[in-house]
């Protein structure tokens, strides 16, 4: 019984064998290099030169190729479509996977164009997963080229990773592939795509911002941000959430609503119009302001009954500050300081952050120290959890 | 020194059995009720007359129709595929208190004086069932030292629910409308809290302190307002550790009007040792399953004891059992005028109440105190063993050292050095013929496994756990793949696609939701 036990298992997990499935791999190879020497991303080649000099070297190829051995069962049941050199043609051609490059790379150097192309000739080549070695730079290129139209999975190699999208390790993004390449994961999240506000950074200002959602086979013990398991899922435990915030909710009060898929289910569950990554404003059950900036949001608010309904966005536990700086020090003590805030997050956000606490980070320092102490987050449908939030 | 041998052979029964609805063909039948008689029915009157009409059915119930022997073959076969409580060292069933249930107590409920009661026959012909009720009503009230206990509930999470009603009904009674919020942790049991939500309240969870693992004070006293209604929490909680604070949480609680009432399902440690009261409880309850030695619910019937306070006997679930000092007889007094009604039929499961009665009587005090204090002791015994002998794991919080009468342990260590997870571990424990751990979501500790060894298991017993323990870790980290594919010799498969467990929207609770949901038929009620 046991070796038919075994037999019937290995014969399970090769069912979806016989036809070869097609993968994407994109390497970044400059990825990370800035971090390594202190600077605060690797956005261009200038950074890639400084960074050398101040003796940065390559990583991402050693990462990608950790990752791709992880994957090596699916050896004879896959193809690789890469673009050239060290982009991943050579590591994956040194595994001796089936490789079939795609494109090349245009002008002297690699460029996030390239990164970009690459993951749209992927979709169309029909590729089922994307793997890519990079940070939040590789993630936001990638995410303008494919959108949700394709499962991707990052291996962390960047200096900036605020993104939600990266399996904890390169051995895990190749678990990760192969339990999913194999049918014994089926559910897709879509995660966040965070990357910092270039624009606002070259005027002095750290603004994180919340990009877009990339589709990710989602197991809890291989993606950042995602393995504690709660026994009911994220989607599930959002609509508890939602469920309970509507029922409290009352006429008098004007709802600010902060980005992400947790806050904005509410706004879906009473099917209103809502953005996913904007701040809306929600009054007597209606939609009075859709993705708002700071000057919208003070206008509609301002002398009216306010509460601010928000959620941590990415991994790192960020409450304010990162990805939702419209709602501004003006708009929180307009709305009457900590107060007014209501917290959601679901079990799992909160259990990732393994006790670390929410961080604020305004930009308004007293404001900030204010802001922290403990907060009844709303977790689930007539539950909350005490948690604590601090100043980053 | 006695034989501790891990049986690497054991093999369980696998049947490939369809579920009793799948075998149903239409008009077999497992037996034909014969026709009343006429006489009985000429005395009697017509079945029809007989039940209410506004409960009779307007047509049958579809019920699985099969014939006896193929009825019989199935459950036989059922039977078989279960780990069973009297082959297995259950030590790890989880967070459920396992220990031997002495088989004379099997034969006091089977003898016919017992079988053949019925709840609604009149009180003067079952005086000695209710005077067993009414007696371990006074064994629990010295254990504790609450003032009243009541049989009603089925189970602990019905005795929660039966705590979580009558703090609502007293504030209710007092008038306090504004208390809506009932104050829990995060390490207590989950149905501490759920119970809590079904009644109404907000349940406001309080998470550990990271270092000792202890509810974290000051989170506690931030959550503590005039809306509090009340306190519903473990403690020790499921990790075990004995909480030092527990007495000015309960006053805290009292000071805004609260109501502070015990989870005991973790008192197998505590029994002779701690009473309830002392620590500035109200209300609290017991589970006479496990505890008290009656077969775990999921073996045979439970029953969660509730306790209370002078204060709060009035609104307990009617009837208790009273005795009449003039009359000289036991009866059942449904006169409490603040009652909560009922949580169940009748007034307790009297088997269960009968073996933990026979168990109570047969050790007495001393036997009681005897009980916690080699609980925790083969607790910690076991507890040191793993940590030196079993590679990868780990205790929660080990700054705390010592634990009362269970541990949960962590397998991160594990799963991050050898990729095997816990559900792995979980798996292939099976194959060695061991209780699988279940229950610890949300995990809060990673990797969690919790272990209780209780009073029942001797040395050897323990080592032998152990030594599965360490055979499978060995493998964890030499042969990784045999353990992340296993169970192999059991009846038990590794389901490839979890995502359906954590999606109510595909729970299946009964055969007709399941038709509905995942075939899409509609079927009769």
């Amino acid at each position: 019984m046991g070796a038919h036990m075994e037999s019937l298992f290995e014969k399970a997990s090769q069912s979806g064998g016989e036809k070869i499935k097609k993968i994407g791999l994109i390497v970044n190879p400059i990825a990370g290099m800035g971090g390594r020497v202190g600077l605060k991303g690797t956005d261009g080649w200038d950074i890639v030169e400084k960074a050398m000099k101040l003796g940065a070297k390559p990583w991402s190829e050693e990462r990608a190729e950790r990752m791709l051995r992880t994957l090596l069962p699916l050896l004879k049941e896959i193809k690789i479509f890469t673009y050239p050199g060290e982009m991943g043609e050579n590591i994956a051609k040194k595994l001796g996977y089936d490789v079939e490059v795609i494109g090349k790379i245009e002008g002297e150097r690699i460029s996030a164009e390239d990164t970009r192309r690459a993951a749209r000739e992927m979709t169309r080549k029909g590729c089922e997963l994307i793997l890519f070695v990079g940070g939040d730079g590789t993630t936001r290129d990638i995410y303008d080229a494919v959108g949700l139209s394709v499962p991707v999975i990052g291996v962390p190699a960047g200096v900036k990773m605020y993104s939600a999208v990266f399996a904890t390790g390169p051995e895990r993004c190749g678990e990760l592939a192969v339990k999913y390449l194999r049918g014994m994961i089926k559910e897709l999240q879509e995660r966040e795509v965070m990357d910092i506000d270039e624009e606002k950074y070259r005027n002095g200002i750290f603004a994180v911002r919340l990009y877009g959602y990339l589709m990710v086979p989602y197991d809890k013990r291989y993606v950042i941000g995602g393995k504690s398991p709660t026994g009911i899922s994220e989607k599930a435990n959002q609509e508890a959430i939602a469920v309970d915030i509507i029922e409290n909710m009352d006429d008098e009060t004007y709802y600010i609503l902060g980005p992400g898929t947790t806050t904005k289910m509410i706004l879906k569950k009473m099917e209103v119009r809502y953005s996913l990554l904007g701040v809306d404003i929600l009054y007597r059950r209606k939609v009075v302001g859709l993705d708002l900036n700071e000057r919208d949001i003070l206008r509609i608010i301002t002398g009216k009954r306010t509460k601010i309904i928000i959620s941590p966005l990415g991994g790192q536990g960020y409450l304010l500050g990162r990805g939702n700086q419209q709602i501004s020090p003006s708009v929180i003590m307009s709305s009457g300081g900590k107060k007014s805030i209501i917290i959601v997050a679901t079990q799992q956000k909160i259990l990732n952050l393994e006790g670390k606490p929410f961080l604020v980070d305004t930009n308004d320092p007293l404001l900030d120290r204010q802001l922290s102490g403990w907060y009844r987050v709303i977790t689930g449908y007539r539950e909350r959890w005490m948690y604590r939030v601090e100043y980053g | 020194m006695g034989i501790v041998k891990l049986r690497k052979n054991f093999h369980q029964s696998k049947w490939d059995e369809p579920i009793i609805f799948e075998l149903s063909t239409e008009n077999e039948r497992g037996i034909h009720v014969p026709p009343v008689e006429r006489d009985i029915e000429e005395s009697s009157g017509n079945l029809e007359t007989l039940i209410p009409e506004s409960i009779r059915r307007k047509q049958p119930p579809s019920l699985p129709e099969v014939a006896q022997l193929r009825v019989l073959r199935h459950y036989i076969r059922l039977s078989q595929e279960v780990l069973g409580v009297d082959v297995n060292i259950d030590i790890g069933q989880g967070t459920c208190t396992m220990k031997y249930s002495p088989k004379i107590n099997e034969v006091l409920v089977r003898s016919r004086k017992v079988t053949e009661i019925h709840p609604l026959q009149p009180e003067d012909t079952v005086q000695g069932a209710l005077e067993i009720i009414y007696n371990l009503d006074h064994i629990l009230r010295e254990i504790s030292g609450f003032s009243r206990f009541v049989f009603q509930p089925g189970g602990g999470s019905q005795a929660l629910y039966t705590m979580a009603s009558i703090v609502y009904r007293y504030h209710q009674v007092k008038g306090n409308t504004h208390k809506d919020e009932i104050i829990t942790t995060l390490l207590s049991h989950p149905s501490d809290a759920a119970t809590a939500k079904v009644k109404g309240f907000k349940v406001i969870d309080i998470p550990p302190d990271q270092e000792t693992g202890l509810p974290d004070m000051d989170a506690f006293r931030e959550a503590i307002s005039e809306r509090t209604a009340g306190m519903i929490i473990c403690n020790p909680e499921d990790t075990e550790i004995f909480n030092p604070h527990i007495k000015e949480m309960t006053s805290i609680i009292h000071e805004v009007g609260g109501i502070c009432a015990y989870d005991q399902a973790n008192a197998n440690g505590l029994l002779g040792i701690v009473r309830s009261i002392d620590l500035g409880f109200d209300l609290g309850f017991y589970n006479l399953h496990k505890t008290f030695s009656s077969p775990h619910g999921c073996g045979g019937p439970g029953l969660g004891a509730v306790g209370v306070i002078k204060e709060l006997e009035s609104f307990l679930p009617i009837p208790v059992v009273d005795y009449d000092e003039s009359g000289k007889k036991y009866y059942l007094n449904f006169d409490l005028p603040n009652t909560i009604g009922k949580v169940r039929e009748f007034y307790g499961s009297f088997p269960v109440i009968l073996r933990a009665y026979a168990w109570v009587r047969v050790l007495g005090e001393e036997g009681l105190r005897e009980v916690a204090k080699v609980s925790i002791i083969n607790n910690n015994y076991v507890m040191k063993k793993i940590l030196n002998e079993v590679k990868g794991a780990s205790i929660s919080f080990p700054k705390t050292e010592y634990r009362v009468s269970q541990v949960r342990y962590s397998f991160k260590k594990l799963a991050d050095e050898a990729g095997v997870t816990v559900e792995d571990v979980i798996r292939r424990i099976t194959d060695f013929g061991f209780h699988l751990w279940t229950s610890h979501h949300p995990w809060i500790v990673p990797e969690p496994f919790t272990i209780e060894p209780t009073e029942s298991y001797s040395k050897d017993d323990l080592d032998e756990y152990v030594e599965g323990l360490k055979t499978i870790t060995q493998e964890a980290y030499e042969n990784p793949e045999r353990v992340k594919n296993a169970p192999f010799n059991s009846v038990i498969h590794k389901i490839q696609d979890m995502s359906f467990f954590e999606d109510p929207e595909k729970w299946a609770p009964t055969w007709r939701v399941y038709l509905r949901k995942h075939r899409n038929q509609e079927v009769r009620k």
